[in-house]
């Protein structure tokens, strides 16, 4: 799981590396370690955005432990779903149970669609719809766009994926 | 150049707009030729339906308007002008027929049968019968070139053979058709309905009176497999090929793509196999700063490659004189380099 984590430092040597260790310990992996020396908080400290991956539950554990070295961790970003695309479906969506086509992403478990705009110009005119798919990763985004192609084709939707 | 300039004779089988366009470069481009390659093209025949008119001191502008307008009667059949009058190339520039590739099919494989280079623009013979076509041009030490049959005045076969040569060619993903290209463009712009631009391209003359084999995207998969036969020696026909064309789409679905940042483009896709074995024409989402959003009729194509990385070419796809750019680089392309 992908999170990015606001912490705060005392100003003191060798804080940055105290910070980091519990999350290689814990078998995370760090993306990206913002350290901004010049900025400090109110209270005198400094404030350091961290990207990293880690198991879920491991996370509890890291917060603990970045407590215990006197490290406060003012927030944390969970980013599950980190890959997206749009596609667009043109047809008769909405009549062709829209519900279903939706379900047919969100019940993967690592794939959403998380916004759809909708252009019904009449009653009996095909929709436009644009769809945006989120998932985990990249071969799970794919495999989403597969899942939703296949969906679709059965109810004559045609679908505009991106090059 | 100090030695005498090659006397390179040609023969022109279909005088439409493409064969009449070949004859006009050749007679505008002449001298510049002669003296840049070192090869004097001459014409000493051209056939259209009637049959064929010779001269083997090179036909005049005006004997080939007058055989084409029917004033003069024809010397021979067209098949009996490719044997038997001695020349080098025939040019093949008769209408594109996807069913069973005839007459061009017949055209080139007599020509090729009797010891001449064949320059085509007709995408059917090559759509049907790539391998054995090449297999019969190798087997004679002949060549048979197509330059014009991909995208016009673009340049892709050659671009991939020549000037990239070593490289290996991942992909090519482009806009083969210029009419679904104008068709898509001005529903954009204008906010009309699919129905209202088709007709108005029917107007202009951009979309033929039956214009299904453009908008239903058979044109660009017929490009596609050419490309891939050529260029991915894959042995793919027309019927391997994933088509779904514009009709369907709606101004609605424009409009969607617009405010989320992309235009919809009919896209040919095709690569080596290797990575998934595409074959693909298909409406697609392209970003608005992607190099394959180009306007109106234009074509393009990104190439994309191990070493030079993506290299992409727009231009021209369709017209009488675009199209004889691509048959004349192929005729002097035999000879000169």
């Amino acid at each position: 799981m992908k999170i990015s984590m606001d912490i705060e430092l005392t100003d003191i040597p060798g804080q940055l590396v105290l910070a980091l260790k519990p999350v290689s310990d814990l078998g995370g992996n760090i993306l990206s370690v913002l350290h901004q020396r010049d900025k400090k908080t109110p209270s005198g400290r400094i404030p350091v955005q961290l990207t990293l991956e880690i198991e879920e539950q491991g996370l509890d554990r890291l917060v603990e432990r970045l407590k215990e070295r006197d490290v406060n961790v003012v927030r944390i970003g969970k980013e599950r779903l980190k890959e997206s695309m749009m596609v667009l479906l043109i047809g008769h969506i909405v009549h062709t149970d829209l519900g279903e086509t939706i379900d047919s992403i969100d019940s993967t478990g690592f794939a959403e669609v998380v916004e759809l705009s909708l252009s019904m110009p009449g009653v009996d005119k095909k929709s436009s719809a644009s769809v945006t798919l989120s998932a985990i990763g990249k071969e799970e985004l794919k495999e989403a766009l597969n899942i939703l192609e296949r969906t679709v084709s059965k109810k004559g939707i045609m679908i505009i994926s991106s090059i | 150049m100090k030695t005498k300039p090659k006397l390179v004779r040609i023969s022109i089988i279909g005088l439409g707009n493409v064969g009449r366009g070949v004859a006009e470069v050749i007679r505008r481009k002449q001298e510049e030729i002669t003296r840049k390659y070192g090869i004097n093209l001459k014409i000493v025949g051209v056939a259209d339906l009637p049959g064929a008119v010779v001269d083997e001191n090179g036909l005049s502008e005006d004997a080939i308007r007058k055989f084409k307008s029917g004033e003069t009667a024809e010397d021979m059949t067209t098949l009996d002008m490719i044997k038997d009058v001695e020349h080098e190339i025939v040019v093949e520039t008769t209408p594109t027929n996807v069913e069973n590739g005839e007459p061009g099919l017949t055209h080139i494989n007599t020509a090729l049968e009797s010891d001449r280079h064949v320059v085509t623009s007709n995408k059917g013979p090559l759509a049907l019968q790539y391998g054995k076509l090449m297999d019969l041009a190798a087997s004679r030490g002949k060549e048979l070139k197509f330059e014009a049959s991909v995208g016009g005045a673009m340049p892709i076969i050659s671009l991939v053979n020549d000037n990239l040569a070593g490289n290996g060619i991942i992909s090519i993903k482009g806009i083969l058709n210029g009419t679904c290209n104008y068709i898509l463009t001005r529903m954009r712009e204008e906010k009309l309905p699919y129905e209202h631009v088709l007709k108005e391209a029917q107007e202009r003359g951009i979309a033929e009176t039956d214009p299904s084999n453009d908008v239903a995207g058979r044109d660009t998969a017929v490009k596609l497999v050419i490309l891939a036969n050529s260029i991915f020696d894959r042995n793919v026909s027309y019927k391997d090929v994933e088509v779904s064309g514009i009709t369907g789409i709606t101004s609605e679905a424009l409009k969607l793509a617009d405010d989320a940042g992309y235009v919809i483009k009919l896209i040919g896709e095709v690569d080596g196999g290797s990575s998934g074995e595409c074959l693909k024409v298909a409406p697609r989402l392209v970003p608005k700063d992607d190099p394959l959003n180009v306007e109106g009729t234009l074509n393009v194509a990104t190439i994309k490659t191990d070493l030079a990385g993506d290299i992409t070419v727009i231009g021209k796809g369709a017209g009488p004189i675009e199209a004889a750019s691509a048959i004349l680089s192929d005729i002097i392309g035999i000879y000169a380099f």
